[in-house]
């Protein structure tokens, strides 16, 4: 039976970084600590100013306190995700918000896996983590979140996140951009120049598009532009041994279905909570 | 089953209330309480006689989708009785799909090859999801035909693969009517059942039965102990509840919720903005909502 999940009260609390030029923004990095080394190479050769992590760093890939010591190493501004709310308070599951039984035993098998690997020291850290991030763009407001600014684990597809809701929630929480993750599957809307919705997508399993390269999020503003205001988004795919996190998946006894996922492009598990329009882009 | 917590109500109020958080999720009574089946568990009796809910035109369509753009409604449902007698079922689906998502709950009976490549064109038309929920109620016409009538069965499988062949993947819904349906085990064969019959990705959502309609009838009335009477809900509780994040249009008016359209204290006024308020949790089917957490929504 479908049971929609406890939604988590809002007690994080926001940081506001200043102003930026060029900004990357890192998804869900589900423990891929390849891709995440590569991603912030590629962002740095790109000159941004700044780099956040935006949550669920753990989950799906191998030895979850690498992509930790990454993080912490490059101090990186971030924010928590379900996963991080989920570790640090000890909870029982990963708060994904998942509603299918299939979809909720490949999650439990991965916080499983993920919370008895993770360091206590590390689990304080997230613990310590802002829930929200501000910071200006090209003189637009940005609003950075895990799933969306009202809820940690609410998921915003691009084919069930319609225009009208995406002003709702600018007006709710007085930005004129929201930056997001949760879903895996990086899109964006701009409902009018320098105003809508990104979502980052995410670095640590591919976009189930038949590709094994990952994605990261670079917002800039948009230097030549008839209108003000104009904010530029580009997603950059980041290539990484993807064969070698798949051996590092295995020796761990990391289920087969999510190494298929590693080395084919297609999603093969989470696949009940994907919106019609994204489940026929798959293969499963 | 349930893992709801007995809290007991404040002072001075009988009955918990569930807040409107916020109105992602706008419902469409759009074919009424009229439908081509009499099913035995329908929470609503609907039936090719049932006038209490008349159809809603396009226009009264329309003019409910104008405020919830205002609001910024973030999806929309259809359902009845069976939505496809709606005679202008596509130009509504058509224009909800330019302002949002779509989910449309149908017995499927009305949806031939013609009918599925309209829907098909509709969805490719949109950015926006358009998702087809098909109800059936068992295995085989043995199990399903006592509850949604003689011959239904095949035709409903008819429905499906027509759907189907239109590449398009329902989500097909199963009450507890269906024996073991609830289960596991119930829940694996129901899947397998479903790529028998050609869904190679099945979508499989079973929902509990609302002992209220016709159900009443064929099963049982709640019984007494069954109500949140004395009890309190928690924020988090309440957010689970559909009704807190939703309202229902029908041609009587604006309702809580798509199960109590038959209650006129669960009307709440004439347009959206007279029931953005809370709503007391004084009917016996919002305790199946508590404690089973059950959601209408996919």
């Amino acid at each position: 039976m479908s049971r929609d999940r406890v939604q988590l009260p809002d007690v994080t609390p926001t940081v506001d970084l200043g102003s930026f030029d060029r900004v990357a923004f890192f998804g869900g990095i589900y423990s891929n600590h390849l891709a995440l080394g590569e991603a912030l190479k590629l962002a740095r050769s790109r000159k941004v100013d700044a780099i956040v992590a935006l949550g669920d760093f753990g989950a799906f890939g191998p030895h979850p306190d690498r992509t930790i010591e990454i993080l912490r190493e490059a101090s990186l501004p971030a924010i928590q995700g379900n996963y991080e709310q989920a570790l640090s308070t000890g909870a029982e599951d990963c708060l994904c918000g998942y509603t299918d039984p299939r979809d909720n035993y490949y999650a439990q098998l991965s916080y499983d896996y993920t919370r008895t690997r993770t360091s206590a020291e590390h689990k304080a850290w997230m613990g310590n983590l802002p829930g929200h991030i501000r910071m200006t763009v090209g003189g637009r407001k940005l609003l950075l979140c895990h799933g969306s600014p009202r809820k940690v684990n609410e998921f915003l597809w691009r084919s069930m996140t319609p225009d009208p809701f995406i002003r709702k929630l600018l007006r709710d929480h007085e930005a004129d951009v929201i930056v997001c993750t949760h879903t895996g599957l990086h899109w964006k809307r701009l409902i009018e120049p320098g105003r809508g919705i990104v979502n980052a997508g995410a670095l640590g399993r591919p976009a189930n598009d038949g590709q094994t390269h990952v994605w990261f999020t670079i917002v800039e503003e948009q230097e030549i532009s008839p209108v003000p205001g104009e904010i530029q988004v580009e997603f950059v795919p980041v290539p990484y041994d993807h064969e070698r996190l798949a051996r590092e998946m295995a020796e761990e006894s990391l289920p087969p279905e999510f190494i298929e996922t590693i080395r084919t492009g297609w999603w093969t598990t989470c696949l009940e909570i994907l919106p019609a329009k994204e489940r026929a882009l798959g293969k499963h | 089953m349930s893992d709801a917590v007995h809290r007991p109500a404040e002072p001075g109020r009988e009955y918990p209330i569930s807040p409107l958080f916020a109105l992602d999720t706008l419902w469409f009574q759009v074919a009424g309480t009229l439908c081509n089946l009499q099913c035995t568990h329908c929470f609503i009796s609907s039936s090719p006689t049932n006038h209490s809910h008349e159809m809603l035109t396009l226009e009264a369509v329309k003019r409910h989708l104008a405020e919830a753009e205002a609001l910024g409604v973030k999806e929309y449902y259809f359902t009845g009785g069976e939505p496809f007698l709606n005679p202008e079922i596509f130009e509504i689906i058509e224009a909800t799909l330019k302002q949002g998502p779509v989910s449309i709950l149908t017995n499927g009976l009305l949806i031939r090859p013609d009918a599925a490549a309209s829907i098909r064109q509709l969805s490719d038309a949109s950015e926006y999801s358009l998702d087809i929920r098909v109800s059936i109620d068992g295995y085989d016409p043995r199990t399903n035909d006592p509850i949604r009538g003689p011959g239904t069965f095949h035709r409903i499988l008819t429905g499906i693969g027509n759907l189907a062949a239109a590449g398009l993947n329902p989500v097909i819904t199963v009450t507890e009517a269906c024996e073991g349906a609830g289960s596991q085990e119930g829940r694996l064969r129901f899947l397998e059942f479903l790529r028998s019959v050609g869904l190679t990705r099945p979508r499989l959502k079973v929902l509990p039965l609302l002992r209220i309609g016709a159900e009443a009838e064929r099963s049982r009335a709640y019984e007494s102990w069954e109500t949140l009477r004395g009890r309190h809900l928690t924020p988090e509780e309440a957010g689970i509840l559909q009704c807190s994040s939703c309202r229902m249009v029908t041609s009587q008016g604006i309702f809580v919720c798509p199960i109590l359209i038959d209650y006129p204290d669960a009307r709440m006024g004439e347009t959206l903005g007279d029931a953005l308020g809370p709503f007391e949790l004084r009917h016996q089917a919002c305790f199946t909502c508590h404690v089973t957490g059950f959601s209408c929504r996919t």
